[in-house]
């Protein structure tokens, strides 16, 4: 059978898209009519760079959410006819339309790609989230006591800071280290971070009212010891929260390449906040160090932090790609953008195929750069105040 | 200034040991060591067999015996056949000396590659030859395009044309190397045939343009735009400073302004910016060298880790870690240098 036109496919990638497009219509929807009310959310609608930041980012969350309506494929499957298959190509048995192609092993590009944002989307913001906790939790008390404390882990920081990314990845994502106990314990130690984290944060707020402070921290205690046994022991008892082997490894390489670069922004943060009056004035309160850095000093840090959060989650996204471009932790069979790149940038595939490298390419590219415009947005818009 | 550079060095000398210290606590790793053994024995070793050869070529003496014998400040001691009584090297294809001798990285010996099978001295000097040429171009391409850039974009700023530059900064960071690497082959060698998808031909031949355009703009992209949004923000700052307007006012026309009075001093915080970009353009350096088989350092990395080589992991992630060292130092002096309101004491 003939293949389709080029309009054809790209009316029918929209099309496929639907459940994507209602979702940007509400949030788009809902974001234009509450602007006033929804602080600095809103007011990134008003600035052509936050628009378009939104509009990119948001497109690949819905479609992570939604891959299991959008793609017409599951990502393993292979439809032996249409390997290397031009986009557009028709399989003779379903008349299904391959609306990208088909890859060297004959599977649907198209609904791989859409795969692909879901575990890009999974990963990518749990893990830049855990890296901020991890550097949050470090980098206050570096910055706010200085002295030794603050020698010791910068120190620690910039150790981890001058070793070239892709060297710790190959040394820390390998099938051989996952006999060792290396992985688990560092996750062990990094998804320790925010569980102790909340609990501070909650008895440092609510100490003079035990009653409440109880509440609090029996709900993060119950909640992280739940999702802690799921992740670190893989021994979820209600088997909901399980993580393979090699996706905790790569998680955890993730964390620790990303820590220290926040560790060092908080610091600066801190040192800045600290000669603020609203410090001195909780100090001659008496307030403890650690209420003075979680309630006095963050909150107060929150603009820079939520713009770096941007940019590290799209830089987690390119170490991602990076790791599946080198066949590091992820499964040889896995959809994510990294692999299919490397999949399709082999020097024949992609002289003769080029379309199974260019695809993924773009999805991450597109998603990258969405999360630097809101990062550019949200720095707009904050400096504006 | 010579107490801070002699700290700085000290600091510097501590990292290299801390680092090197930890990449060979990883390569030594059980199953890797287990790897190597199966490589280097017969295919149908027993683990008996496998566990003999560890201990007669010495990776199951102490941790930190071998370490020191890495490094060369405990002597290395020759192997000899249980068989024969006879001395021989650990591996076929590198030289040892029969008696023991200090003969670590700090006497020059980096030890013997197993992927390669020759010493790894022989070995690691081309393939940083190779990767130099590769940085020296990026380079050349690099810093002056971004420095462009950020100058004109920062010296109106809001303009339109500061905001398509911007725009266009923005875009080249969300743009990894693999990612343009895959675009650039596909439009330029696969589609047009322009230029060459592969720059092996580059060590045999030559550099030329038809083999090594694709290479270095694959990698000039992504640092450009961080080098020319930095150079943007400085540019920015100083044109609002008061002596920028005291020379507008004296009547100067707007391009000595920026070329005369602006620009030296725009220029000292991206000095430091291009300095730090060293540590990335080695992650380009192995993303690149893969795509175009140019067989320079990052491919020697990328073979040598993938191939279980330790002691070519350990010198290729020393040379690396010496060199993130390096650029820091020089920037951190070549900044207190450049700019007068700093001194150090």
């Amino acid at each position: 059978m003939e293949p389709i036109g080029i309009f054809e496919i790209i009316i029918g990638i929209i099309v496929r898209f639907w459940p994507t497009w209602l979702g940007l219509a509400a949030l788009f929807f809902v974001g234009l009519t509450f602007r006033r009310r929804l602080g600095l959310f809103g007011q990134l609608f008003g600035s052509s760079v936050g628009v378009a930041g939104i509009f990119l980012c948001a497109f690949w969350l819905f479609t992570a959410i939604f891959a299991h309506i959008i793609a017409p494929l599951d990502p393993r499957v292979q439809v032996s006819i249409m390997k290397n298959a031009v986009p557009g190509a028709i399989d003779p048995e379903t008349s299904m339309v391959f609306l990208l192609g088909g890859d060297h092993l004959a599977r649907d590009v198209f609904s791989r790609m859409v795969y692909g944002a879901r575990i890009v989307l999974t990963i990518a913001p749990a893990a830049t989230l855990i890296a901020l906790i991890v550097g949050m939790m470090l980098g206050l008390p570096a910055g706010y006591f200085g002295g030794k404390v603050d020698n010791v882990l910068s120190f620690l920081a910039n150790l981890v800071l001058a070793f070239p990314v892709i060297l710790l990845f190959y040394l820390l994502v390998t099938p051989g280290i996952m006999d060792t106990p290396i992985p688990y314990v560092m996750a062990g130690l990094f998804f320790l971070f925010p569980i102790v984290f909340f609990l501070m944060l909650f008895w440092m707020r609510f100490g003079s009212r035990p009653e409440k402070a109880w509440l609090y921290m029996a709900v993060t205690l119950v909640i992280g010891a739940w999702v802690y046994s799921g992740l670190v022991f893989d021994a979820d008892p209600l088997g909901i929260i399980s993580i393979e082997p090699n996706e905790l490894n790569i998680f955890v390489a993730v964390v620790f390449a990303s820590s220290p670069g926040v560790f060092r922004i908080v610091r600066g943060l801190t040192l800045d906040i600290q000669t603020r009056d609203y410090v001195a004035a909780a100090q001659t309160r008496g307030e403890k160090p650690w209420y003075i850095m979680l309630w006095e000093i963050l909150p107060n840090a929150r603009g820079p932090l939520i713009v770096d959060a941007c940019l590290r989650i799209g830089y987690t996204t390119i170490l991602l790609g990076t790791l599946g471009f080198f066949g590091l932790g992820m499964g040889p069979e896995s959809p994510d953008w990294g692999t299919a790149i490397k999949d399709g940038s082999r020097v024949a595939q992609l002289r003769l195929y080029f379309w199974t490298g260019v695809t993924p390419a773009v999805a991450l590219m597109s998603l990258v750069l969405g999360l630097n415009l809101l990062a550019d947005g949200l720095r707009e818009e904050s400096l504006k105040d | 200034m010579f107490g801070f550079m002699l700290r700085r060095f000290g600091v510097m000398l501590l990292t290299m040991l801390c680092l090197s210290f930890v990449v060979f606590v990883f390569v030594n790793l059980e199953p890797n060591l287990r790897k190597l053994a199966i490589f280097q024995t017969e295919m149908r070793a027993s683990d008996q067999d496998l566990e003999n050869w560890l201990v007669r070529n010495g990776y199951r003496d102490n941790f930190f015996l071998r370490y020191g014998r890495w490094i060369g400040i405990v002597p290395k001691q020759p192997v000899t056949d249980p068989a024969t009584g006879e001395v021989v090297p650990r591996f076929r294809f590198c030289d040892e000396p029969a008696e023991s001798t200090y003969s670590g990285v700090l006497q020059g010996d980096f030890g013997c590659s197993t992927a390669y099978r020759t010493t790894v001295g022989e070995r690691l000097p081309e393939a940083l030859k190779a990767t130099g040429i590769l940085m020296f171009w990026v380079m050349v391409v690099m810093v002056p395009v971004a420095l462009i850039i950020g100058v004109l974009a920062g010296m109106r700023e809001g303009s339109r044309l500061d905001r398509s530059l911007t725009f266009l900064s923005i875009a080249s960071t969300a743009t990894p190397e693999y990612v343009s690497g895959v675009i650039f082959s596909a439009i330029f060698a696969s589609w047009l045939g322009w230029l060459n998808g592969s720059a092996a031909t580059a060590i045999t031949k030559g550099v030329s343009f038809y083999n090594f355009t694709l290479p270095v703009m694959t990698m000039a992209i992504y640092g450009i735009g961080y080098i020319a949004r930095m150079t943007r923000a400085s540019m920015a700052e100083v044109m609002t400073a008061q002596y920028i307007r005291t020379a507008a006012l004296k009547g100067l026309n707007f391009r000595t302004v920026v070329l005369k009075h602006a620009l030296r001093n725009a220029l000292i915080a991206p000095f430091t910016v291009i300095m730090l970009q060293f540590p990335w353009l080695l992650t380009g350096v192995v993303v690149v060298e893969s795509i175009f088989n140019y067989k320079g350092f990052g491919y020697l990395l990328v073979q040598a880790a993938s191939n279980n080589d330790i002691d070519m992991v350990l010198a290729c992630g020393l040379v690396s870690v010496a060199l993130v060292l390096l650029t820091q130092l020089i920037s951190d002096i070549g900044y207190a240098f450049l700019n007068p309101r700093i001194r150090v004491s």
